[in-house]
């Protein structure tokens, strides 16, 4: 049985890691809610935007823009979206595990990673798998511009004949305590062309208007999805965090138990030796 | 006939302006363009630029970055990368943008993506303009 001094000294190693993880949950509970303000807020746009080129490209004849055309797949790109630190709970296993699942549907192609986040970039390494680029340090309420980088690169690369399909991996903000890992298609994009002629007139034609819409589309929906990973993982953090927190409660208690045992057996060896004592005295 | 029509300015980080406005004038693709209510519907490319428009004859000013302009039913949506007001731009970092595109276009490196770099120098030049018509 641990001595009084030994348990003394665990119940305030517990207290001070319950301080760090209960000021670590109010720490993502802030950074939650700031990214889910910059994500309604970008509502509008992404409305207007998607508005937009569904009109467009409902008004062509044909498919003609090289973003949208489907080509036979030989080569797909993963955008990798995760943390760069852990304490998150499940939020990055989870991900990566759905992942390394879908990978077996794209057996005869090959497969490159876009990591951002440095937990992506450790599997991608570890697990032997090709890396085209790794991204860190995304802000904790991240910005358009971080987006357009890495959507820049995804259209580049695709345009180059890299990659014949892109998908985005992250983590899909369903609530605070809920995330749903995603792969979803990000290149070519879809849409149904011919199925409505247009009143727009447009400057200087459709072609060069699509020519512009189109990447942007692109920024906007990797930009949406880093938003959607960062909510995710402040939630998950938040989650986490908070258990951690109860669990040291827990913890606290048993301990302040024990303690108690080990005072009081203490004090009763104590008397007894005393009693024992003024006995052989007598 | 109406006398005014709608401009919102739309960036993904903010709604930049919502206002009942008399003319406009963007920097589209191919050059100036005015517009003014009761327009026909339009869908053009924006250069980065500055954007001009009159409220009750008074000129306001706008930096916009590449983006889109959309009108119908007598409002203009302008979906732009970023949108400024000409006192929220900062001048230093706009200075330092053009020194360094300009010394990218002028070394020509292999990887260098011209288009690009054109972009980001007009968006530096665009927000200089812009930042001089501070009321």
């Amino acid at each position: 049985m641990p001595g009084e001094q030994d348990i003394k000294r665990h119940i305030k190693s517990v207290k001070s890691t319950q301080q760090i993880t209960k000021a670590m949950k109010m720490v993502a509970a802030s950074k939650l809610r700031k990214t889910q303000k910059a994500a309604v807020i970008s509502r509008p746009y992404t409305e207007k935007l998607e508005q937009l080129l569904e009109h467009v490209i409902a008004s062509l004849e044909v498919k003609t823009h090289s973003l949208m055309i489907a080509r036979p797949v030989k080569n797909v790109g993963i955008v990798l979206l995760t943390s760069d630190r852990g304490l998150a709970g499940g939020y990055n296993t989870n991900l990566l595990r759905m992942v390394a699942t879908q990978e077996a549907k794209f057996k005869d192609v090959g497969i490159k990673y876009i990591a951002v986040g440095r937990k992506g970039f450790d599997f991608v390494r570890k697990g032997g798998r090709n890396l085209q680029e790794d991204f860190s340090n995304i802000s904790d309420t991240p910005e358009f511009v971080e987006a357009k980088v890495i959507a820049e690169l995804v259209v580049d690369s695709y345009e180059e004949g890299m990659y014949d399909e892109v998908y985005l991996a992250y983590q899909q903000f369903i609530s605070t305590i809920q995330q749903q890992p995603v792969l979803k298609k990000l290149l070519p994009i879809a849409g149904e062309a011919g199925a409505a002629p247009s009143e727009y007139i447009f400057e200087p034609h459709r072609a060069k208007v699509l020519d512009v819409l189109l990447p942007k589309y692109i920024d906007n929906e990797v930009y949406h999805a880093l938003l959607e990973a960062k909510a995710s993982e402040h939630g998950a953090r938040m989650v986490a965090m908070g258990a951690s927190t109860d669990n040291a409660n827990e913890m606290l208690e048993k301990l302040a138990l024990s303690y108690n045992r080990a005072r009081q057996a203490a004090i009763t060896r104590e008397i007894s030796e005393i009693v024992a004592g003024a006995n052989a005295l007598s | 006939m109406e006398k005014v029509l709608k401009l919102q300015i739309i960036t993904p980080e903010k709604i930049a302006l919502d206002q009942e406005i008399n003319s406009l004038v963007v920097p589209a693709f191919q050059g100036l363009m005015g517009i003014l209510p009761n327009h026909a519907p339009l869908v053009t490319g924006l250069h980065p630029g500055v954007l001009k428009y009159t409220k009750e004859e008074e000129e306001h000013f706008f930096f916009v970055s590449e983006g889109f302009l959309e009108v119908a039913k007598n409002t203009v949506t302008i979906l732009a990368d970023a949108a400024e007001k000409p006192r929220e731009i900062d001048v230093e970092r706009a200075r330092e943008a053009k020194v360094r595109a300009q010394k990218r276009l002028k070394k020509r490196a292999k990887s260098l993506d011209v288009a690009r770099a054109r972009l980001a120098l007009q968006r530096a030049i665009a927000r200089i303009r812009a930042a001089e018509h501070r009321e």
